[in-house]
């Protein structure tokens, strides 16, 4: 595409080889209703943690689903896992424990348990 | 072992608790508890009579066996196993005078334990016989040590027939069944057999006892001196949680209690198998997740173990690593070390704003769950107008959680954050009074945050606002039926204020779980584990009971309940601030504040 003269645009590339689902995995077999999920946002609308930073549970479920594991990574931290997500999900994901989940994916990759 | 491995105030206070009335308590409690079973024997009389007729007749045939082997015997200060054997070191005794009322006696308590022994084998197939759900799901070496100790009273009943047959000695029970069996078998020399089947089942259940769950015999006598002298289970693990670990006998009441056991059919996640895990060595993390922190296990508990703060301890440790152990180490186990939570040791949320400090008397925290839930934010702010109270809605735009689920969740360091920030928002306002709407909230505002000023619920708020007449109720001849909240009953001890305010507006009806005996919505923040379809069906079970007599209103005082159990029935279901909130005398109801309420939208335009 550099040929053309089109410049690429770091956020709008997914790059399928350095993309890491193992977390999406380890998170889908720990959780099934992972896989419910359907991006709409409910959550990141009634998030605790939303009022006052740019946190989005749901940016981090895509993020996590193409394996982009790095954003993540840093701010999973800041849920305070009031629960709140939970009763606004339209399609009933366990989200408190996807991100407890997805920490200890993290955790433990850190030491190549995954 | 386990008392050198106490903290050394609780070295001191057990020593202290062998003396004095300490001592007399203990005594007492495991006289009344260990052998009479009294606990489970108001609970569940057949139950307790089947726990009771081998505690405590085991214990009085061991009694007066000694007794029997000291005052009849050649000499005083007799080997065990002379009082054991009795009959068989001695068959020609027993056949007139004292010494057949001795015999008579002997044979009571022998058939006392026989009885309770049939129903537990009863029990083992069909749990209905005693009124439970459910038993207990029991390991290989505990399949193999119940067969041993079931077939110690048949098999010391049928040794001493045989022995009382051939000698014609005996009483009602011996003696009869004795005289039976020699009519038509060689008593004496079939009587040998049975006297070494009785003396192997002994045998092999004393040799397997500190494997299995019947180590509680000798772990509940520790316990039971430790806890009447003031030892507590505490935040981290410990030589008390051991002792408490050791102490379950997987009697299962924990489990008929659970509504994840009788609501959803989840049966591998009670108490008593966390505490079988423990014993075992085995990775509990997923278990000790798995649980709705109701607390319905641990007030029925009868040895009186602390279910939930063992739990909390687990969730706090994060996993827990499985141990290989050899069978020297299972006799002599070491304390289970549990791994520390890795921490990076980063704060969490030193992104939280610093909020601009408004001064008040009255605060009022919302908290995340009633923000959900907007029908009991405005009824408490209505109430708040009609009775002239000046507050401060501190947590009107969203504000910060308070903590609590990250506690849930095991996060200790990282719920103290939170704490910090919203203790010092609330140092700083200045305010004698916290006023929440949220039991959870409730609970760890008065329990973990340092602050000395009064925290109450809105249902004590109100009724401190009726008993001060600064608000005006009309009574309205509602039905009504109150769901005690988890944290805020059991969790709290708060179970008179709502009752009486309700009582006040409406028709109070009675259920058959009130007060501690209420039951769990299925909604808890401490679950981390079940989805919305077994939430659902606990909730449904649990609204039925509280439907059964057709009230109007399914009250309640806890937004998460309020969402979880309007999901589960028809009937409706409100909490006390909106039902007193419409029955306010029309005098004191105010304009309602725009701006604090529901944003109101223009209606939309169709073309």
């Amino acid at each position: 595409m550099e040929k053309f003269g089109f410049a690429i645009l770091k956020e709008r590339h997914i790059d399928y080889d350095a993309n890491d689902k193992s977390i999406a995995e380890y998170i889908a077999d720990h959780e099934p209703t992972f896989r419910l999920c359907i991006e709409c946002g409910c959550c990141s609308a009634t998030c605790t943690t939303g009022t006052f930073t740019r946190f989005s549970l749901r940016e981090l479920q895509i993020f996590l689903k193409r394996g982009e594991n790095e954003y993540v990574r840093e701010n999973i931290s800041k849920c305070m896992l009031c629960g709140k997500c939970i009763l606004v999900c339209p399609r009933g994901v366990n989200t408190r424990n996807v991100i407890t989940l997805a920490k200890q994916a993290l955790q433990k990759t850190e030491i190549n348990a995954v | 072992m386990w008392f050198n491995e106490l903290s050394r105030p609780d070295k001191l206070r057990l020593q202290r608790g062998f003396f004095g009335r300490a001592f007399g308590r203990s005594l007492k409690e495991i006289f009344l508890e260990s052998l009479i079973h009294r606990k489970i024997l108001k609970a569940n009389f057949r139950l307790g009579y089947m726990h009771m007729s081998l505690a405590f007749g085991w214990f009085l045939l061991i009694l007066f066996g000694t007794i029997e082997a000291d005052f009849f015997g050649e000499k005083h200060l007799n080997a065990p196993y002379k009082a054991i054997f009795f009959k068989f070191f001695n068959p020609e005794y027993g056949s007139s005078g004292f010494a057949a009322v001795y015999s008579f006696w002997m044979d009571l308590i022998l058939a006392f334990i026989l009885s309770g022994l049939l129903l537990a084998i009863i029990k083992r197939f069909s749990s209905k016989v005693v009124g439970m759900k459910k038993t207990t799901k029991l390991r290989i070496l505990d399949k193999v040590a119940l067969t041993s100790l079931w077939l110690i009273f048949p098999s010391r009943l049928i040794a001493e027939s045989f022995t009382s047959g051939a000698y014609g000695t005996g009483s009602f029970l011996t003696g009869s069944l004795g005289s039976m069996l020699a009519s038509f078998l060689p008593a004496k020399e079939f009587a040998y057999p049975f006297w070494w089947l009785y003396s192997l089942s002994l045998g092999v259940f004393f040799i397997l006892l500190p494997l299995t769950r019947y180590m509680h015999i000798p772990s509940e006598l520790f316990l039971i001196f430790a806890r009447n002298s003031g030892i507590r289970t505490g935040d981290q693990s410990g030589a008390y949680k051991e002792m408490q670990t050791y102490s379950c006998s997987s009697c299962g009441i924990c489990i008929d209690a659970c509504q994840l056991n009788f609501s959803a059919g989840i049966t591998n996640i009670q108490a008593a198998y966390l505490l079988k895990g423990l014993r075992n060595h085995e990775n509990v993390n997923d278990i000790a997740y798995n649980c709705l922190m109701c607390g319905r296990c641990d007030q029925k508990c009868p040895v009186g173990i602390e279910l939930t703060p063992i739990r909390m301890i687990l969730r706090r440790a994060g996993e827990t690593i499985p141990e290989k152990t050899n069978i020297w180490e299972k006799y002599f186990p070491d304390i289970q070390h549990i791994a520390p939570i890795r921490t990076n040791g980063v704060p969490s949320y030193s992104w939280l704003p610093k909020e601009k400090q408004v001064k008040a008397e009255l605060l009022y925290f919302a908290g995340c769950m009633t923000h959900l839930t907007p029908a009991i934010k405005n009824s408490v702010i209505k109430i708040f107008d009609a009775s002239g109270i000046k507050y401060h809605f501190i947590d009107a735009d969203g504000g910060t959680c308070c903590g609590r689920p990250l506690m849930l969740a095991g996060q200790d360091k990282e719920a103290r954050e939170l704490i910090n920030f919203n203790s010092e928002l609330i140092w700083k306002s200045g305010a004698k009074t916290l006023v929440t709407s949220c039991p959870i909230c409730y609970k760890v505002f008065s329990e973990s945050y340092y602050l000395n000023i009064e925290v109450l619920h809105h249902t004590q708020f109100i009724k401190m606002l009726i008993e001060e007449d600064k608000l005006k109720l009309n009574f309205t001849r509602r039905k009504v039926t109150y769901h005690t909240p988890c944290d805020l009953g059991r969790g709290s001890g708060i179970y008179d204020e709502p009752k009486e305010v309700l009582s006040h507006v409406a028709l109070l009806q009675k259920t058959a779980f009130d007060d501690e005996n209420s039951l769990c919505c299925g909604g808890s923040l401490a679950n981390m584990k079940i989805n919305n379809k077994v939430r659902n069906s606990i909730a449904r079970d649990a609204a039925a009971e509280l439907t059964q007599c057709n009230p109007d209103i399914l009250a309640t005082s806890c937004p998460l309940c309020k969402k979880t159990l309007a999901a589960a029935t028809d009937t409706r279901v409100a909490d006390i601030a909106e039902i007193v909130a419409e029955a306010i005398a029309a005098p004191q109801v105010k304009e309602i504040k725009p701006g604090l309420l529901i944003r109101r939208r223009k209606p939309v335009t169709i073309l």
